[in-house]
């Protein structure tokens, strides 16, 4: 043989290694920023070449998402409602109907003595036979009755440290009691059903929106999955000259979260659109109620939440699809 | 150094594509491997690649055993042998330059220092000006040469051609052996796949041969295989 082993490279070796030591760590770790940079907008560049490809995409993961969100809207408003009904709980005390009024008056004193009470008001049957033909409009309905068929009412308002569910119930178990009282009535349970009806909304909801994430995660998924296809020469290829997993994921992750901010940025625009579409004829019902609710929109933090949840949803969905499917593309 | 120790490799088919195989390429050599098809010359390079693991035996590239290597590590591993392929392996929906960029990409180099070293590249092989051209328009010959630039732009200590002139007529065949001897002498080790026994003859460089998974004739240091 020629004498090649002579010169069996350890000058050649040396240098080579060297050159090859010159990428210091702290370079490598700007340009390890640097390629995540570059992925990011090479992926999105991607995206945005198959425009009507990719708006399908996002539209699908925008209606999984807008759906549970508009939900969760109308209950928030529901909940708004309810608080300001809720705001004072009352109880109705009707007294019995031959009581006398220095009786009542008597009763009404000896109430606002407890500490679970906070005011007594008397409503007098001649009083609340006024206010009944003010309000009802049945005025002449009355003229006709011979006798007043309303009774004496005292309107209890329990303290606000008596306010609980339980304390209310044995408050008015305590005032049905009373020698002088026919009946009392919590106006507070349908409130309660209200609520309780909320809670089985909310759990409807949050199962419906569980179910839908879990939508987004597989059609992202499935995309990705597309996606690793129809590269995988690429793969095979950054493979083959050192490329770790780590960046030959990349892309795809960086795809994947694409793919869900632009389904979740699409998602708001859908309810800020909807909110406002709606708001003017709800203003306008509440107002025939005199009320002067307003439909409100997302705030900051929710609209934060459902870009950035949408985004990460997406990026889980492609980290689920690489995870499956990238290891199989090794070079052969 | 490359060396292959008692090495063995049956695929799952059944066929053993070498066996009990033993040489050793010293470092800074180049070395032709040949063989009819078949006879395990690719399954060779795979090897050495990491891209198939041997049934039995061990390989040795640069004093590491290759089967030390864990799964995390064959990229790492990868860096250092360069490979040109027969069919090229470019991507097509990228420049030349980004093709060639790709290693020094996974390696983590910083733009500027990348550019230089693609152009240095690309200079050697004397494709400089079509740096901005998708590869998909250059002639085979071309195609071949950034292919070589690719493989040798992060300096591997190790660069490995898998019949790199096989679809080339003899002029240009002799370009790029040119390039591997230019290589081979600032010192990197190279190992051509090659059954183009005309241009190997003319080399008079060391020949491994293989005949049916084992060693028929070493032109270089044999350790412990029976020379046909």
């Amino acid at each position: 043989m020629k004498p090649q082993l002579s010169k069996s490279g350890r000058p050649g070796e040396s240098r080579s290694g060297a050159s090859q030591s010159k990428t210091r760590t702290g370079d490598k770790f700007q340009a390890y920023w640097a390629h995540h940079r570059i992925v990011a907008i090479e992926s999105l560049m991607r995206l945005l070449r198959t425009p009507m490809q990719s708006l399908l995409t996002w539209l699908v993961v925008a209606i999984a998402i807008a759906l549970p969100a508009v939900f969760y809207i109308a209950l928030e408003q529901f909940q708004t409602l309810g608080e300001r009904w809720q705001a004072k709980p009352q109880l109705s005390v009707f007294i019995h109907y031959r009581a006398r009024e220095a009786a009542i008056v008597q009763l009404q004193e000896s109430l606002l003595t407890k500490a679970s009470v906070a005011s007594v008001i008397y409503v007098s049957p001649e009083q609340a036979l006024r206010e009944f033909r003010e309000q009802s409009g049945l005025g002449n309905v009355l003229e006709t009755l011979e006798d007043n068929p309303l009774p004496a009412v005292l309107l209890v308002e329990p303290a606000s440290t008596h306010a609980s569910p339980e304390q209310l119930d044995a408050l008015r178990e305590e005032l049905t009691q009373e020698r002088l009282v026919d009946d009392v009535q919590l106006d507070m349970e349908w409130v309660r059903r209200l609520h309780q009806i909320m809670a089985i909304a909310q759990r409807v909801i949050a199962a419906l929106a569980g179910l839908l994430a879990l939508g987004v995660l597989l059609v992202i998924g499935n995309t990705i999955r597309l996606a690793i296809e129809s590269r995988r020469d690429e793969i095979t290829i950054v493979k083959l000259v050192g490329g770790t997993n780590a960046f030959v994921r990349r892309p795809f992750l960086y795809t994947g979260f694409w793919y869900g901010l632009g389904g979740g940025i699409l998602a708001w625009l859908l309810l800020v659109i909807g909110v406002a579409w709606l708001s003017g004829p709800v203003t306008e019902l509440a107002g025939l109620y005199e009320s002067d609710f307003e439909l409100e929109g997302l705030g900051f933090v929710e609209t934060l939440a459902i870009w950035f949840g949408a985004g990460v949803l997406g990026l889980f969905g492609a980290a689920l699809a690489v995870s499956r499917h990238l290891h199989t593309i090794e070079p052969t | 150094m490359i060396r292959f120790d008692n090495v063995s490799k049956r695929y799952s088919g059944g066929k053993d594509a070498l066996s009990n195989l033993s040489f050793e390429v010293p470092t800074g050599e180049m070395v032709f491997l040949t063989g009819h098809s078949g006879a395990g010359k690719s399954t060779l390079l795979k090897l050495i690649m990491l891209m198939e693991r041997p049934t039995r035996g061990q390989v040795f590239v640069n004093q590491q055993n290759l089967n030390r290597v864990r799964r995390s590590q064959i990229a790492h591993h990868r860096r250092q042998v360069g490979v040109v392929f027969q069919n090229h392996q470019l991507l097509f929906d990228r420049s030349v330059f980004d093709n060639v960029a790709l290693p020094l990409l996974i390696a983590g180099y910083q733009p500027r220092e990348l550019a230089r070293r693609v152009r240095a590249a690309l200079d050697k092989v004397g494709l400089l000006d079509k740096e901005r051209k998708n590869p998909i328009e250059l002639s085979g010959g071309e195609q071949q040469r950034v292919g070589i630039a690719r493989a040798v732009v992060n300096k591997p200590r190790f660069l490995l051609a898998d019949e790199p002139t096989g679809n080339l007529d003899p002029a240009l065949s002799a370009d790029i052996m040119r390039l591997f001897q230019q290589f081979n002498a600032v010192g990197v080790t190279v190992l051509i796949a090659s059954h183009d026994l005309a241009l190997i003859e003319r080399l008079r460089r060391p020949v491994i041969t293989l005949a049916d998974g084992q060693l028929a004739h070493d032109g270089v240091k044999a350790r412990e295989a029976p020379v046909v």
